[in-house]
């Protein structure tokens, strides 16, 4: 089992994640705007599920002037235009749920 | 360390499986509200909800986006009025009612519940106007919840209470038959109600509790359903073993929506209410679960010993993910906001009986019942005072959550909209109990309330 984070800098870290069909540009997309942003990619993976594209990115957050919220507004609509659907959440959501 | 697969089941079990946080349900005591005068009472009312609950909703919709999880309802539980306007020289608690909503309104939360009295051993003069002002109350209010306890394992039943209750239900669904009775969805009889229930509509802020708190309670319906239907023919332990996991991950995102919650607001944190609570949507249902376990309808033979194991699962899983559990905490089986209900009481699988039998093993009663229009308000009561005695007897909580659906007969429905839904009308026996309701006075607590 492969883990695609690790323990450095806990608490600034945001999963995106983007679903939907491939296409060219998805990720030319979504890292532009992160990297406008100054947010650091931490781990991209990438799966085929049901044949849709299912993307992982886990981004530090520490150096950005950007929040959560306005970030999950930009992903959502470039989504939108990508055809795909990209949520932001912050990490704790899937620690929580899957670790005590 | 997480894994692709652990970040895709979450995204899944939000996006797919309906899983969201039902409610956080901010608790505030009005105790120090008292005061002879019933106008200075409720300004005192209005200005410490406004003050404590002003940022809940902007604060329950922040955390929502963060963590990218729906929390559907965020609302506000009181002291019970009763102990809270017993003072006031009044004998009219509508303008507390008129109050909450007010306040209720203000900060922006659906429900406000605590509009409540607590009589299982007695009524004070203070319970008996709030008892009275039930009915205009829940008329001419929007969002306050109404409930009364009339029972509990070490006080036993009281039928005054019992008998009175069949009154005020008929009495409410009158003066709101121009919404189907409506009133009734928003007024719950229990026996054993905890103080800490986070779930409209029987939530208020018990005498125990601290000044302010947050609890939560989680969904999840769905979830488990998709959960138990990938172990088609797994063996009963197998089953067991797929609930209780699910239950953890649920209730996982609810001690962290808790807690967040509560540190942003400042508040202590109280529990996570793991009742898997359905809602109308689609696959977002209790009955479903049951029926995904192996029956063809919800309500046929085996449908008690499935909630059975459905419930305690819930309980193991959700006790190890939360360190407090509390509230009512097991599968809700409401017939009007669960569609899997709906079609089992439509297509003649589910009866009346066969609910009360289902509430010996969950939580927590007979909930969004609908019955003929012209039931009697004892025949209401024996209704309520079977569902208590369940409760009492087995140490606990039951409730009922009835609405005598004005002008409807068996083959009607009503219809409330949004998370309350559609009830069809359920038959209930035509002969009468009015003889056994009239007797009054109390049914004494059962030999085990003798524990000490």
């Amino acid at each position: 089992m492969k883990y695609i984070d690790n323990d450095e800098n806990r608490g600034k870290r945001i999963i995106i994640t983007v679903i939907g069909p491939d296409r060219v540009g998805i990720i030319a997309g979504v890292t532009g705007i992160l990297a406008a942003n100054n947010f650091n990619i931490l781990d991209i993976s990438q799966t085929i599920m049901q044949e849709f594209l299912v993307m992982v990115l886990i981004v530090d957050s520490e150096n950005s002037s950007l929040d959560l919220s306005m970030l999950k507004d930009r992903l959502a609509a470039k989504g939108a235009e990508l055809g795909v659907r990209i949520d932001v959440q912050h990490e704790d959501a899937f620690k929580f749920m899957h670790r005590l | 360390m997480l894994t692709l697969q652990e970040i895709i089941e979450t995204i899944t079990m939000v996006q797919e499986e309906h899983l969201d946080i039902r409610t956080i349900t901010l608790g505030i005591s009005l105790r120090d509200c008292a005061d002879t005068d019933p106008r200075a009472s409720c300004q005192k009312i209005y200005d410490k909800i406004t003050r404590l609950a002003g940022n809940l909703v902007p604060v329950g919709e922040e955390i929502a986006r963060e963590f990218g999880i729906p929390i559907v309802n965020k609302r506000i539980s009181v002291t019970p009025i009763s102990l809270v306007a017993e003072s006031s020289h009044t004998d009219d608690y509508l303008l507390y009612a008129e109050t909450l909503d007010r306040a209720a309104a203000e900060v922006g939360v659906n429900f406000i519940g605590g509009f409540s009295a607590l009589v299982h051993k007695g009524i004070t003069s203070g319970d008996q106007k709030l008892l009275d002002t039930i009915p205009s109350a829940l008329d001419i209010t929007e969002r306050v919840c109404a409930s009364v306890n009339v029972a509990t394992t070490k006080a036993g039943i009281n039928m005054d209470a019992v008998a009175l209750m069949g009154r005020v239900i008929k009495d409410v669904a009158f003066r709101t038959s121009d919404r189907d009775g409506l009133g009734c969805a928003k007024l719950v009889v229990f026996a054993n109600v905890p103080e800490d229930n986070p779930f409209m509509a029987g939530a208020f802020h018990g005498i125990g509790e601290p000044e302010s708190v947050i609890n939560v309670g989680v969904s999840g319906p769905g979830v488990v359903k998709r959960a138990v239907e990938r172990v088609k023919g797994g063996d009963f332990g197998t089953l067991a073993a797929t609930v209780k996991t699910s239950a953890f991950k649920i209730t996982r995102m609810g001690e962290l929506v808790g807690r967040t919650a509560a540190a942003r607001l400042g508040v202590p944190f109280g529990i996570v209410d793991i009742s898997l609570a359905p809602t109308p949507a689609i696959g977002d249902s209790v009955a479903e679960i049951l029926e995904a376990m192996g029956l063809e309808r919800c309500g046929t033979h085996g449908t008690t010993a499935a909630l059975a194991l459905l419930n305690d699962a819930v309980k193991k899983g959700g006790a190890m993910a939360s360190s407090y559990v509390g509230g009512l905490s097991g599968a809700f089986i409401p017939v009007s906001e669960d569609a899997g209900m709906i079609r089992a009481v439509e297509e003649g699988a589910l009866h009346l009986d066969k609910l009360e039998a289902m509430t010996c093993v969950c939580s927590v009663g007979l909930d969004m019942i609908a019955v003929p229009g012209d039931t009697p308000a004892e025949t209401i009561s024996a209704i309520i005072a079977d569902e208590m005695a369940i409760g009492m007897i087995n140490q606990k909580t039951t409730a009922v959550r009835i609405i005598p659906a004005p002008g409807k007969q068996v083959g009607d429905s009503v219809e409330f909209g949004g998370l309350l839904g559609r009830a069809p009308v359920m038959p209930v026996h035509r002969f009468s109990s009015a003889n056994f309701i009239g007797r009054g006075g109390r049914i004494p607590a059962p030999i085990h309330s003798l524990s000490n």
